[in-house]
């Protein structure tokens, strides 16, 4: 999975409000500032906060047909109620990256390969409260290398608005830490 | 020979095909007349609605559109919004612009739609054959309310101009009536004022005619203006309901 | 840029500079895009207060020679009729999106293409048709933007973008070329006031002659005619020798091609023809196939409604087959694939 010339069919799931479709368009940024063909796409739904958020991220050297991801080979869960519906989902060989702080389960799947990041915890100890989801594309980033360096610093840049940008310092902070965790 | 009476220019040679008697013409008269005088025939867009008027768009001089039922202030408003160095009027009836148009009427007049709205209240529908308007007297028969409108079934008329004036968007709300030539004369002072508030930028002006159908009333031109002074005027005083100019808000009946 | 933001912005450098609108799911991101830019570059942007009146600004508007536009979804579109139906009356252009939901009544917000038949075949009452570009990326929704006000006023005729929940939330990489320098074409027709240099212009629907009704109505099914010949347009995707050919529109045909790939790798000749116009129909395309392939296989995220124009153009040939989710589903490559094998199957 760390050959990023492969298709990546990314699935983000969690709460509303724990920035589950950020994660994903810094994630979908960071093909595109490689120049890949990408896609993002979120679920909605009539509440605007809690509930559940998921959104599909697709990256490939060729045009994206479906941009729903159904089967995903990279599932990145941030609560337990996402864990239970999507594991089985994931294709044979994925990879699956948990909040392990919020999701007090394992994977027991033997054909996919599992992360666990406390990513809410370090956030917190971290003085980066609502920083878990850059924390988990840190880790992400280090175990699948799903864009170049330089396009996920691009990313970030291009994905915090410029009346956000005091943020900036936190969120390069926080991929550091997924980086090594 | 000295001509002494005239078409207004901003009527065209179309003869009208109101019935006799119907005020729609007097009032057509009074916008054209208000239309020469202010010099604006050359950018003026009408708005012509369902119900009589309709074909207005063939007797007014203008550019004319003809709108669906009850939506003319919305349109008057795109047209507005496109080309606000235009004069742009809308000219309907009971039916079209208090009951399937209340919502754009009410919502152009509270955005202060610099438009100008010539409403005839006759408390009926004509076109469609006397069935009861949202303007029928309480009591009043009609095609479809054959023993009297029953306000316990049918609901209550309502009353445009007291309605709109609490509307901050409104400048100019009042009512007149075409019965005699003193009110023919207050009648036209009202929508000159409407059309030079639009003029002048103030907002929404509207001008509701007290008017009569005596083809669907039933009764002769003569006794459909009697019956409108001792029924229609009783229920729906003229005067001015608002006039921002003026700083007019309750009603002032006109002298 | 999400979809309804790129739709916008497109209209923008199309030359609209009106836009009215009523709040709906899931098309909310253009009418607030439209609420930022508009004030900026001196458009109007109006929320109504309902889809009616929209529809009837953007008819007033449209009628007095401006670009305008409306956008909503389903259950609004619903409401637009009566307004697009008097704007084909009149020959008045305009542009109206549908961001398409699930239906009937309320329905559901997610992603649909059940009003294929009202978008093609009664987007209100009368003997009239609208021009509908059926886009399939994002980057397509911003071509087809242009491309249906230029259409629109070329013909005299309102147009419709008909995307669906999924393109207008999605986010893709997107170039929106600009409109500065670009001519618009003169309105000699429209009602902006004669300033005393020409004869009064009406913009009207109603017509008391049949005679004169009917004649009006032929003049425009003339012009439809004319349309039908020029303007159909359809990508055709591995059709040349496919045995299976799928056709599929909008969001269904992204799955579709998914699938289509899937099947050639297990040796299963399968194409697809994609229609960008709906109406009007690529028939063209479709014929053509039907000279070549065995099976059709239409795909929709609806109970089977552009499968009726499928069948009526391919007339009995070659069997035409239906596979459709609906109420919001996006079906998956999986489950066309299964389709596509059963034909494949029973080809054998």
């Amino acid at each position: 999975m760390s050959n990023p010339s492969k298709d990546l069919n990314i699935l983000l799931a969690g709460f509303g409000g724990q920035g589950v479709l950020f994660a994903g368009k810094v994630i979908a940024y960071g093909g595109l500032m490689d120049n890949k063909e990408i896609s993002w796409l979120p679920s909605y739904g009539p509440e605007m906060r809690g509930g559940t958020a998921n959104c599909s991220v697709c990256i490939s050297d060729k045009p994206i047909g479906s941009p729903l991801v159904v089967t995903p080979n990279v599932f990145v869960a941030m609560n337990l109620p996402s864990f239970d519906r999507f594991i089985d989902a994931v294709e044979p060989g994925g990879v699956v990256l948990i909040d392990s702080y919020l999701i007090d389960k394992k994977v027991e799947r033997d054909d996919v390969k599992a992360f666990y990041v406390p990513a809410t915890k370090l956030a917190e100890e971290n003085g980066l409260k609502g920083g878990a989801n850059i924390i988990l594309i840190g880790k992400l980033f280090h175990e699948i290398g799903f864009c170049s360096a330089e396009a996920l610093d691009k990313a970030i840049e291009k994905c915090v608005p410029a009346h956000k940008s005091h943020l900036m310092s936190n969120n390069k902070k926080a991929l550091e830490i997924g980086m090594h965790a | 020979m000295a001509v002494v009476f005239d078409k207004p220019k901003m009527l065209t040679d179309v003869p009208f095909h109101y019935c006799p008697g119907c005020t729609h013409g007097i009032v057509h008269r009074l916008v054209a007349e208000v239309i020469d005088e202010l010099g604006v025939e050359g950018k003026t867009v009408g708005v012509a609605p369902v119900g009589c008027a309709v074909m207005c768009y063939d007797y007014f001089a203008c550019d004319m559109i003809e709108a669906p039922h009850g939506r003319a202030p919305a349109v008057a408003t795109g047209i507005k919004r496109a080309r606000p160095d235009n004069v742009v009027f809308t000219y309907q009836g009971d039916g079209d612009l208090a009951a399937i148009g209340t919502a754009e009427t009410v919502h152009a007049a509270t955005r202060g739609e610099n438009i100008t709205v010539i409403f005839i209240n006759n408390a009926i529908y004509g076109m469609t054959g006397g069935q009861m308007a949202p303007t029928s007297l309480p009591g009043q028969v009609t095609q479809t309310t054959p023993y009297g409108r029953d306000v316990n079934t049918a609901g209550y008329p309502v009353r445009v101009c007291e309605m709109l004036s609490t509307l901050d968007g409104v400048a100019l709300a009042q009512r007149v009536t075409v019965d005699c030539v003193k009110n023919v004369v207050i009648a036209k002072k009202a929508i000159k004022k409407a059309f030079e508030n639009q003029i002048a930028g103030r907002g929404f002006s509207i001008v509701e005619v007290v008017s009569t159908c005596p083809t669907n009333w039933g009764m002769t031109p003569v006794e459909a203006l009697n019956w409108l002074r001792e029924n229609m005027l009783p229920y729906y005083p003229l005067g001015v309901y608002k006039d921002t100019v003026k700083g007019a808000r309750l009603n002032e009946q006109s002298k | 840029m999400k979809g309804n933001e790129a739709l916008a912005e497109a209209a923008i450098q199309a030359g609209c500079r009106h836009f009215f609108g009523y709040p709906i799911t899931p098309q909310t991101e253009l009418a607030a895009y439209m609420s930022k830019k508009m004030p900026k570059i001196g458009g109007t942007y109006l929320q109504a207060e309902s889809e009616i009146a929209a529809i009837n600004m953007v008819l007033g508007a449209a009628s007095a020679g401006v670009r305008a536009m409306t956008s909503s979804s389903s259950p609004g579109i619903s409401l637009k009729t009566e307004g697009i139906s008097y704007l084909a009356g009149s020959d008045v252009p305009a542009l109206i999106i549908n961001v398409q939901r699930g239906g009937p009544g309320l329905g559901g917000i997610q992603p649909s293409q059940a009003d294929y038949w009202q978008a093609t075949k009664a987007t209100g009452h009368g003997d009239f048709q609208i021009l509908v570009f059926a886009p399939s990326t994002v980057q397509e929704m911003v071509d087809l933007v242009s491309c249906a006000f230029d259409l629109g006023d070329k013909y005299r005729m309102p147009a419709m973008i008909l995307a669906d929940g999924m393109l207008g939330q999605m986010m893709e990489p997107v170039s929106i070329p600009s409109g500065e320098g670009k001519q618009l074409p003169e309105k000699p027709w429209a009602v902006s006031g004669h300033q005393g240099k020409r004869p009064h212009n009406v913009v009207n629907s109603l017509f008391l002659q049949p005679q004169n009704l009917e004649e009006l109505v032929k003049e425009r099914f003339a012009r439809y005619e004319q349309i039908k010949k020029t303007e159909q347009r359809a990508e055709e995707y591995l059709t040349e020798d496919a045995d299976i050919v799928l056709v599929a529109y909008g969001a269904s045909s992204r799955v579709a091609r998914s699938a289509v790939n899937a099947a050639r790798s297990q040796g299963i000749k399968a194409g697809l023809i994609r229609p960008i116009t709906l109406w009007p129909f690529p028939t063209d395309a479709i014929s053509r196939a039907a000279g070549t392939a065995q099976h059709f296989l239409c795909v929709e995220m609806s109970m089977g409604q552009m499968v009726d124009d499928v069948r009526l153009t391919v007339n009995g040939a070659k069997p035409v087959a239906f596979y459709g989710r609906t109420g919001g589903i996006i079906p998956t490559p999986a489950e066309i694939l299964n389709e596509i094998q059963k034909l494949a199957g029973g080809a054998r």
